[in-house]
């Protein structure tokens, strides 16, 4: 004990030194543990989001944007494919559809446009408030819910993709009718719409005031065979509401409207291989893929950048660990004074040593305990980093 | 009837070179009584804090005969020479080598937390602390060394040497860093120590003005002393 108690002094006295030793320390052990377990967490989350996501239609193009928009939100969106192609999907028997249309975003979160089927797909459950009901509403998800500080009955506005493009689409105000339970996967970060009001987002479906009974005649365009035409003075409805809902209309075959992927959900295998044999001829544009081929296949390119980093980390440490090797040296070579008054006052050669490895031992210990609350502090963030990272 | 004065240290025939040094020392013959406060002069490179270094057991003897407080030093491993120094030698230095990152009550007790012979226990506060009250820095217990005067400094160094209650007390130019009035006072406080406790000091110094105080003066230059060319 006496050791450590001067030990501890020692180190006390000397913080500049002992801080630096420490944050040297902590960074050779914390680096390489944290990337290590935060790469493993990430693995078994995406295999375990990908395993339970059998199949996802989309666009040909790149599978990987396809499956980290449909899984993870990412930011990139795939090209889209129309809303019919879910509905083929259902016609087959084969398989329950799940829309998916994730382009659009409020306050920095994705907002999805889906379907009832995708939460209870992902077994969402509501803590508070109800699921989605009538256009114009969202969900929540948990991570979304604290950091905004939103609940049941607040209203949350889109993000505009552009605030300087004049003829672009007006933001929606949307209600919040519920907060989902936290699940500690993308979900939580995400915000929850019904595809309908997605639409509506990007401007294909809107409401607004009533042409006819317009008081402000400036709102008629023209007029041509009885068919009204309103011009841009046209009060356009930010927000839906009770009042106005009946107004909201879409324009065009809703069939045609966009989604960014559709996730299929096989009723069994035999289902799942024949409509994957729908989809096989190269002249289709669509492909229905397997997430999990595809996230393993970048998970082996993420392990072979983490042993790039190994490597790089392994090189690092060892420098570092001989820097503070060199410093230890050093710094004994300046207290060989007190070494040596030490040596009269009748200390032997073992409790010297016991008492510079109760001062390395310290600095270890902290060092350890702060990698230990780093380390489990970046893996209580994973999924929200690995969103960072995606997004 | 008065007991005769017996003597605590003994030397015949010492001798002692550095193993890869070109200095050495003789000293023929020397004996220092119990109780008795001796001072060591002589030229500088004479040997005199070698021969402390000797008595004290921090280096060991080349050859001849050394009887420290009845231990035969020369016969003595590194391990055993240790041992003896804990037990019955006090030390104070010139540059007084107190602990910067220790506060003066840590630097008295400091050879209670660095020897596993020594138990540190209440008693020992208590007397650390009636050490410094007598030494006139009980209110600078809690202060780091640096925070200190010379004189005060020097009395620390001394609450140090005496807190282990040492028969033989050893101080190698205790008053070459201080001004005249702290040289006096300190020197004060050791011979009250020897005075009260019995014990015996033998103290180099170069100030021939401090010689009065001293029971007997032992000139370094009636010794062998040389540095080889």
């Amino acid at each position: 004990m006496h050791s450590l108690y001067v030990a501890w002094q020692y180190l006390r006295f000397h913080k500049a030194r002992t801080v630096v030793l420490i944050a040297a320390l902590t960074l050779i052990t914390c680096l390489p543990l944290a990337v290590h377990l935060l790469v493993r967490a990430s693995e078994a989350q995406m295999l375990d989001r990908s395993r339970a996501t059998p199949l996802i239609l989309g666009q040909k193009g790149s599978a990987l944007d396809l499956v980290m928009n449909t899984l993870y939100f990412a930011s990139t969106p795939p090209e889209t494919l129309a809303m019919r192609e879910a509905d083929r999907i259902d016609d087959t028997g084969f398989a329950v559809a799940i829309p998916i249309y994730n382009r659009y975003t409020a306050r920095g979160f994705p907002i999805v446009g889906t379907t009832l089927d995708y939460l209870s797909f992902r077994q969402l459950e509501v803590a508070a408030g109800r699921m989605l009901a009538v256009l114009g509403e969202c969900v929540l998800g948990a991570t979304v819910a604290d950091q905004l500080g939103l609940g049941p009955g607040d209203a949350l506005m889109s993000t505009p993709e552009n605030p300087f493009d004049l003829a672009g689409v007006y933001p929606l105000k949307m209600h919040v009718a519920g907060v989902l339970k936290p699940r500690h996967t993308p979900d939580d970060r995400a915000v929850f719409v019904d595809v309908k009001t997605a639409w509506v987002i990007e401007g294909l479906g809107h409401g607004h005031e009533d042409v006819a009974t317009a008081r402000d005649p400036q709102v008629v365009l023209t007029e041509q065979d009885g068919k009204l035409v309103a011009s841009a003075k046209i009060v356009q409805y930010t927000e839906i509401t009770p009042n106005n809902i009946d107004s909201f209309h879409f324009h065009g075959d809703t069939g045609q409207f966009p989604l960014t992927s559709v996730i299929a959900v096989p009723r069994d295998d035999k289902s799942a291989t024949l409509l994957r044999g729908r989809y096989l001829p190269e002249t289709s544009p669509l492909r229905l893929i397997e997430p999990l081929g595809v996230v393993q296949a970048l998970l082996q390119n993420v392990f072979k950048v983490q042993r790039v980093l190994n490597i790089i980390f392994a090189v690092v440490s060892v420098a570092m660990l001989l820097t503070i090797i060199l410093i230890i040296a050093l710094s004994l070579r300046l207290r060989q004074a007190e070494i040596e008054t030490m040596y009269k006052l009748g200390c032997s050669r073992l409790k010297m040593a016991e008492l510079v490895a109760a001062e390395l031992g310290v600095i270890v210990v902290v060092s350890l305990a702060l990698t230990a609350g780093l380390t489990g502090l970046a893996l209580h963030w994973q999924t929200a980093l690995m969103q960072q990272f995606l997004s | 009837m008065t007991d005769a004065p017996h003597p605590i240290i003994t030397i015949e025939q010492l001798a002692f070179q550095y193993p890869d040094g070109d200095f050495h020392l003789h000293i023929p013959e020397l004996q220092i009584d119990a109780g008795t406060k001796a001072a060591i002069i002589g030229p500088s490179g004479s040997g005199k804090t070698t021969l402390i270094n000797l008595l004290a057991g921090i280096v060991p003897v080349s050859g001849g005969r050394l009887r420290v407080h009845g231990a035969s030093l020369e016969r003595l491993g590194d391990a055993e020479r240790r041992r003896f120094r804990i037990a019955n030698i006090g030390f104070v230095f010139q540059d007084f080598a107190l602990l910067d990152y220790l506060t003066i009550l840590d630097n008295i007790l400091h050879p209670y937390r660095i020897n596993r012979a020594l138990d540190l226990t209440p008693q020992v506060r208590e007397h650390a602390a009636c050490l410094a009250a007598l030494m006139g820095i009980a209110d600078k217990l809690k202060r780091r060394a640096h925070h200190l005067s010379q004189g005060e400094k020097q009395r620390a160094a001394i609450c140090r040497a005496l807190v282990t209650r040492p028969p033989l007390l050893f101080a190698d130019e205790p008053t070459g860093n201080l001004d005249p009035t702290n040289k006096s006072r300190i020197l004060q406080h050791l011979f009250q120590y020897v005075d009260e406790a019995g014990a015996t000091l033998v103290a180099v110094t170069h100030d021939h003005g401090l010689l009065s105080g001293f029971d007997r003066v032992i000139d370094f230059q009636a010794f062998d002393h040389s540095q080889r060319a």
